[in-house]
């Protein structure tokens, strides 16, 4: 089974969002998606300053099998992008809700957090998903 | 590797399981009067006999004319084991297999024109092909347009002393996506595009620069500059090459301090006939830094768990099957018959081999140049030096002349009046290594008699010396 933290919330297509102490969003994929995607190749991270909606594709993940979007799961404004994945993808494998978070957002409306699944649900979805 | 189409039944079966009564009904979607009824003048078909007898007669009907023509497509000599070799039955598929590593003659093939046409660049990575030269550099604006992620504004300067079809092909293209190309005026007495037709464009946000070397006029540009320049502005360099030229001229990887972005061309005169419509090849190579936004596909070799060479497609999850609408392009190896001849071309003739036919074409350019503008009604337009075309401008009317020229089977040239009617009666001439001493002697003496009968007490214009 994969790792799903508490503390964070999920889309439904499969990424995390952690609400940081300024405010801020912190968005990366989840465990269960690398897994699903195997090894990666490349990302491709969102520029700082970018304005997106919730369920904007605004970064790229490409794995060894399929490159694939990854959405915003809430809608603002990029204030940070891990440039670091450009060279080291890999760490989206070793550490997906660590090191290989992806961006960091400015959320426009901060109430679109409860829209997201808690960790429980998100579980139950991945279950859901499978069967 | 057998290719079986549908059977009658499977075609029955797969309608009834979609819920179709007939394959016309798949296309419901497309307007009514949007669709073609029939072909009138396509028979229905026709025997091996038949279409043998209709087809020698339509290609004798060309005549086989004695060709100065140049403009893009090149008569060069091919070499008979070029085809020989193409045409075997190995080679002779226009497709990788949707199974490509099924395939690995095809896929080693592919990976060596790459290497060829990479070390011809002097780029880091070549695609494995793309439909022509037009294409390549639509293509090439697109994907500069999606790598140069500084610059917002989609602009691309573009020579207007780049091909005409080339510039047309690549506006029709990419129109539509909000790029606009911005067109860079020549010099009037060098041919070229001077660094100070970029001046008004100083300090702004373009995209990418288009630099074509030689350009349309068969004139060099002066690479270095125009490269550096761009890339002060933050713009990409787009250089679009003739590949014959390459083997003598600075590659555009070393264009300027850092190289041109990505280089892109017509791979014709690569061992590929002259041919109304083609079937032609575009190539395209690039940075490394910017291989994730490269069109079309790229083989690589690696090492199977046997620890043996094998060549297998890379950045293969950025194509259409996987990525759908957002895939970078719906290229895959679609001229792969035509690269097949090409790297067996480049192969036969090696680095110096090409280097030759490269210097032989200049050198009888430049002889016919001289020849034809011994006519005082003939002179060279531009003064800057050409690889194997020029442009003359004549005294009299092109159509009284080439005319004439037509019914001694001869090609004279291109007519430039309708692309570029300021130059007036001006004609692209070209002598590849294939033209001799004694076939710019023929063209010239048809055409000192042609204006001959055409002027009467001597011509106004005089020639230009060089």
């Amino acid at each position: 089974m994969s790792n799903i933290p508490a503390d964070l919330k999920y889309a439904k297509t499969h990424e995390w969002a952690r609400l940081n102490d300024d405010g801020s969003v912190t968005v990366g994929i989840s465990d269960n998606a690398q897994e699903q995607l195997g090894d990666m190749v490349y990302i491709e991270v969102p520029d700082v300053g970018k304005i997106v909606a919730a369920a904007q594709a605004c970064a790229v993940v490409e794995s060894v099998k399929a490159a694939s979007d990854v959405y915003a799961p809430i809608a603002g404004e990029v204030v940070e992008a891990n440039s670091h994945l450009v060279d080291s993808p890999e760490t989206v494998n070793q550490d997906a809700y660590g090191e290989g978070w992806m961006f960091r957002l400015h959320p426009s409306d901060p109430g679109q957090m409860e829209k997201l699944m808690d960790a429980a649900a998100y579980e139950s979805f991945l279950e859901s998903e499978n069967h | 590797m057998p290719f079986i189409p549908h059977t009658d039944t499977d075609i029955r079966d797969m309608l009834a399981a979609i819920g179709a009564g007939a394959i016309d009904d798949l296309f419901d979607e497309i307007p009514a009067g949007l669709r073609a009824g029939g072909l009138p003048g396509i028979p229905p078909g026709m025997t091996e006999q038949e279409i043998s007898r209709l087809m020698n007669s339509r290609a004798e009907s060309d005549g086989r004319p004695l060709c100065f023509l140049g403009a893009g497509a090149y008569d060069h000599h091919i070499p008979a084991a070029v085809w020989e070799i193409t045409t075997r039955g190995e080679f002779y598929s226009a497709y990788t297999p949707y199974q490509a590593e099924a395939s690995q003659g095809t896929l080693q093939l592919i990976y060596e024109f790459q290497t060829m046409m990479a070390s011809l660049t002097g780029m880091e990575v070549s695609n494995a092909s793309l439909y022509d030269g037009a294409s390549a550099l639509a293509e090439a604006v697109l994907m500069a347009v999606r790598s140069n992620r500084n610059s917002t504004s989609r602009r691309i300067l573009t020579p207007v002393a780049a091909h005409p079809n080339y510039r047309s092909t690549t506006r029709t293209i990419v129109h539509n996506q909000g790029i606009e190309l911005v067109e860079l005026p020549y010099d009037r007495e060098g041919g070229h595009t001077p660094l100070e037709s970029l001046a008004p464009y100083e300090g702004q946000d373009i995209t990418a620069l288009v630099i074509q070397q030689p350009n349309f006029f068969g004139i060099l540009e002066d690479v270095d500059e125009l490269t550096d320049w761009a890339h002060r502005q933050g713009a990409l360099v787009i250089a679009v090459c003739n590949p014959t030229a390459l083997a003598i001229l600075t590659p555009p990887g070393a264009w300027g301090e850092t190289g041109a972005d990505i280089a892109c061309g017509e791979g014709q005169p690569l061992g590929v006939p002259l041919a109304g419509g083609g079937p032609y090849f575009g190539f395209m190579c690039c940075k490394q830094a910017l291989v994730r936004q490269m069109p079309g596909r790229i083989v690589g070799r690696t090492l199977d768990r046997d620890a043996r060479v094998g060549y297998t497609l890379t950045l293969q999850a950025r194509e259409q099957h996987i990525r759908r609408s957002k895939a970078t392009s719906n290229i895959c190896t679609n001229q792969g018959l035509l690269v097949t001849a090409a790297t067996i071309y480049m192969a036969l003739l090696g680095a110096d081999g090409l280097a030759r036919v490269a210097q032989a074409c200049h050198a009888n350019t430049l002889a016919l140049v001289e020849k034809l503008t011994g006519n005082a009604c003939v002179e060279a337009v531009f003064s800057r030096p050409c690889f194997h075309e020029s442009v003359l401008r004549l005294a009299l009317p092109l159509a009284d002349i080439m005319r004439p020229l037509h019914a001694h089977n001869l090609l004279p040239g291109y007519d430039l009046s309708a692309d570029y009617p300021e130059l007036g009666n001006a004609l692209l001439v070209c002598a590849t290594e294939a033209r001799t001493t004694e076939d710019i002697a023929l063209y010239a003496d048809h055409l000192n008699r042609v204006i001959e009968r055409q002027t009467t007490a001597g011509c106004p214009v005089k020639p230009r010396m060089a």
